[in-house]
């Protein structure tokens, strides 16, 4: 079974964040609040479709889609 | 003697630490370095009370201690020395009420390094608009700090955060030991105790959790000798460390302490995101059509304010300049010393003055833009056509900062965590047209370009302005997308970045950074241009041996018949081309010919080798010492104007000769602090020494085929 990912999620739909793809940068995503078991949403794409804006913890972050992409979502 | 503290702002970016910084030192504040390493160091000054005295300093925002960038890096290198020159008695960690799970991860890595730390709640009016209420006592009971609510943008709680500083300050140097009663969030005993031990047992460490970050960060602590770095890369090996491994689990540890700790001291009534009229403001301003066509609008607007607002104080300025020194010709005694007063000091200083109105407006609305969180909006707006240049979304930031100047540009840099965009956005942000570059172009403008509108507020002036602007930042995105190729720096790098909520400008931050970006400029920059106006009106005043009496005499006995007035001309204008700046100008003349430039245009050109701004200056030198005797007080601009070309009997500033000029200062790498900053920012003479040579060879070869063409 394919895994989802944040970058699947369509705009204002929300999520569970499961896990991450990349260690090194899920440091930096924990850090800024993306913690597992935490919700997610697909907040807005920017013109081009990258990069992506989510809300979690209350507050929005931008990320590329490849970033977005390694966040794993319980489907 | 007032009794010494020194207090450490940390705190996540976009937490209101620097309006902290700003309400507790005022104007009694300055930038400096922080020893070995390139980054800024904001320091002030601020009374805790009657008789102690703190130095404040403004540490870089960090999301952990653990650095995702150079100007993070700087954090914890002096945390973990007590021996460095700004190790901090107290540490005040600033935190977003409105965000207080995140921000406390920080919070808790601070406070398991065992230094005194006093919490600063802030945001709480945007935390209550949001629903959430912040138990303060029940939160400084459970971390057992104290804790301070505050207001940083109004400067509310300001007495009481002193109180709480000054108890802890106090106490720090009686009660060193006592911090083992602080509860600790995350013990790395548990995981890699060994190592730790080890670790601790070489350094004569205390703390636990400074041995762990000696473990993760040794290469970027500048007070480690490189044997002790490769001891502990030694130690690392023989025990297997896998820091991403470990470090995840510290941060997922320090979570769950941290949520036990919120849900028992925050009360959220209902889960309300960001302010209803960020997201609103956002659904326009990120909209796939409204959004860019904002951006340019705003973009324009920012030209022709500069343009039309600057215009007024500057023709004041020049014309006040010109009125003073006139009136000092007429009123000393006429001789070298007053020379050297009018021509050479005053037309320096009128060459600083000048670029007073424009630095100032330019970092007006540059701050403008940051302070209302727009410029983030930008950089999500341009990132994905930014990367197909080899740019990225966050050079956006350099690359407009870069209209203002260059320097300040090239540091700002610094948050591109990838090397490789970093390194392309460094070599082409001096490609935008920087606020030293605008005098040039206004006045050359101002010459040659008609001043028709269109419908009526629209200048043809102000659209070659902006053409000039455009030329320079298409340069720049094209020489990145070459140098895409070319550049080979291997390197992952994040993109993720928060969204700050629009906000109003706080004034004060905006005015001091205006007064800060003024005074630099007129200190650092007015003292070269003042110091080589000088040297300009000596070597122009002043020639080889005799060579001035005899290109004089030469020049009264070969036109004995013409009035006095045309032989003093003719005298000054001969003696102008024997002195040492004609000599150097001459010298060079051959190689800029084919550009239209004679050799006075060529001693300017010289001197703003140094630094553009000075081109404007040297000219105005040149001219008022070649000029009419009776007309002194006219403006550089009048000046100019008044020029004969010999050989055409014409102009001299010829649209030509004017757009070969204009396009030459577009291109040509013509500032050495760009290059000592360049240098400094790469760490290696290569980079600077390729962008001179491809800047200025671009300038030269421009600005020939515009001539040619135009001529």
């Amino acid at each position: 079974m394919i895994e989802r990912t944040v970058a699947d999620l369509r705009k204002g739909e929300t999520a569970i964040i499961k896990g991450f793809r990349n260690a090194s940068l899920s440091l930096r995503l924990l850090e800024m609040g993306c913690l597992p078991g935490s919700e997610i949403t697909l907040d807005f794409m920017a013109p081009l479709g990258c990069p992506v804006g989510v809300r979690v913890l209350g507050y929005k972050l931008s990320m590329r889609k490849s970033e977005a992409d390694s966040i794993l979502i319980e489907n | 003697m007032k009794s010494q503290c020194r207090i450490a702002l940390i705190g996540n970016p976009n937490s209101g630490k620097s309006s902290l910084f700003n309400q507790l030192t005022g104007l009694r504040q300055k930038t400096g370095n922080f020893p070995g390493v390139t980054v800024d160091k904001r320091s002030g000054v601020c009374d805790l009370n009657a008789d102690t005295e703190a130095e404040v300093i403004d540490f870089p925002g960090i999301y952990s201690v653990y650095p995702k960038s150079l100007d993070e890096q700087v954090v914890m290198d002096v945390l973990a020395n007590p021996a460095h020159e700004s190790y901090p008695d107290v540490v005040v960690v600033v935190v977003d009420s409105a965000n207080l799970q995140r921000n406390l991860l920080l919070f808790t890595e601070i406070i398991d390094l065992q230094v005194p730390v006093v919490l600063a709640l802030n945001m709480l009016d945007v935390a209550a608009g949001m629903n959430i209420e912040i138990n303060a006592v029940q939160l400084a009971m459970r971390l057992n700090v104290p804790v301070v609510k505050i207001n940083a943008r109004v400067g509310g709680g300001l007495e009481i955060l002193k109180k709480a500083v000054l108890s802890q300050c106090q106490t720090a140097s009686t009660a060193a030991d006592s911090a083992k009663n602080l509860p600790s969030f995350f013990e790395p005993t548990l995981l890699v105790a060994d190592l730790v031990g080890e670790i601790k047992a070489k350094f004569k460490l205390k703390n636990d959790y400074l041995a762990l970050q000696y473990i993760h960060q040794h290469n970027n602590f500048t007070f480690l000798s490189p044997a002790q770095n490769s001891e502990i890369t030694g130690l690392l090996a023989k025990y297997k460390f896998d820091g991403i491994d470990l470090q995840a689990k510290e941060i997922m540890a320090r979570y769950v302490k941290i949520r036990q700790i919120v849900t028992d001291s925050v009360k959220q009534k209902t889960l309300v995101h960001q302010p209803i009229w960020t997201t609103r403001l956002d659904s326009v301003l990120l909209h796939p059509l409204w959004g860019y066509i904002s951006f340019m609008v705003i973009l324009l607007l920012m030209f022709q304010a500069v343009f039309s607002w600057a215009q007024a104080p500057m023709d004041l300025i020049d014309g006040g300049v010109a009125a003073l020194s006139g009136w000092l010709k007429d009123t000393l005694p006429p001789g070298n010393l007053t020379d050297l007063l009018t021509d050479g000091l005053l037309a320096g200083i009128g060459g600083v003055l000048i670029f007073i109105p424009q630095i100032a407006f330019l970092f007006l609305l540059v701050s403008l833009l940051e302070e209302s969180g727009y410029m983030s909006r930008v950089v999500v707006l341009m990132d994905k056509i930014m990367r197909r240049f080899g740019l990225n979304g966050k050079s956006v930031v350099p690359l407009i900062s870069g209209v203002a100047c260059a320097v300040p540009a090239i540091m700002a840099a610094r948050s591109i965590s990838n090397r490789k965009d970093r390194l392309i956005t460094i070599l082409v942000t001096p490609l935008m047209s920087c606020s030293a570059r605008l005098p040039i172009f206004t006045i050359l403008i101002a010459l040659v370009v008609p001043t028709t509108t269109y419908f009526g507020v629209i200048s043809l002036q102000a659209l070659t302005l902006l053409g000039l602007y455009a030329l320079g930042t298409v340069s720049a995105i094209l020489t990145a997308w070459l140098l895409k190729g070319i550049v080979t720096v291997k390197e992952e790098g994040f993109f993720v970045m928060e969204m700050p909520t629009y906000k109003l400008p706080r004034w004060n931050h905006v005015g001091l950074t205006v007064y800060d970006a003024v005074r630099a400029f007129v200190l650092e920059a007015g003292k070269i241009i003042v110091a080589i106006s000088i040297i300009l009106w000596v070597t122009a005043s002043y020639g080889p041996g005799d060579a001035m009496q005899r290109a004089e005499s030469q020049a009264r006995s070969q036109n004995a018949a013409l009035d006095s007035v045309a032989v003093d001309n003719i005298v000054k204008a001969q003696r102008m081309e024997a002195s040492y700046a004609g000599h150097f100008g001459k010298f060079i003349e051959p190689a800029i010919k084919p550009l239209g430039y004679d050799w006075k245009i060529g001693v300017a050109l010289l001197a703003s080798f140094a630094a553009r701004e000075v081109f404007v200056g040297t000219m105005s030198t040149i001219y008022s010492i070649g000029s009419d005797p009776n007309g002194d007080n006219k403006t550089i601009k009048q000046r100019l104007r008044a020029e004969i070309n010999p050989a055409t009997g014409g102009p001299m500033y010829t649209p030509a000769l004017s757009f070969s000029l204009l396009i030459f200062y577009v291109f040509a790498m013509m500032c050495m602090s760009t290059i000592a900053t360049v240098y400094r920012e790469t760490k290696s003479w290569k980079w600077p020494l390729i962008q001179f040579f491809y800047m200025t060879g671009l300038g030269y070869v421009l600005a020939y085929l515009t001539y040619q063409v135009l001529k």
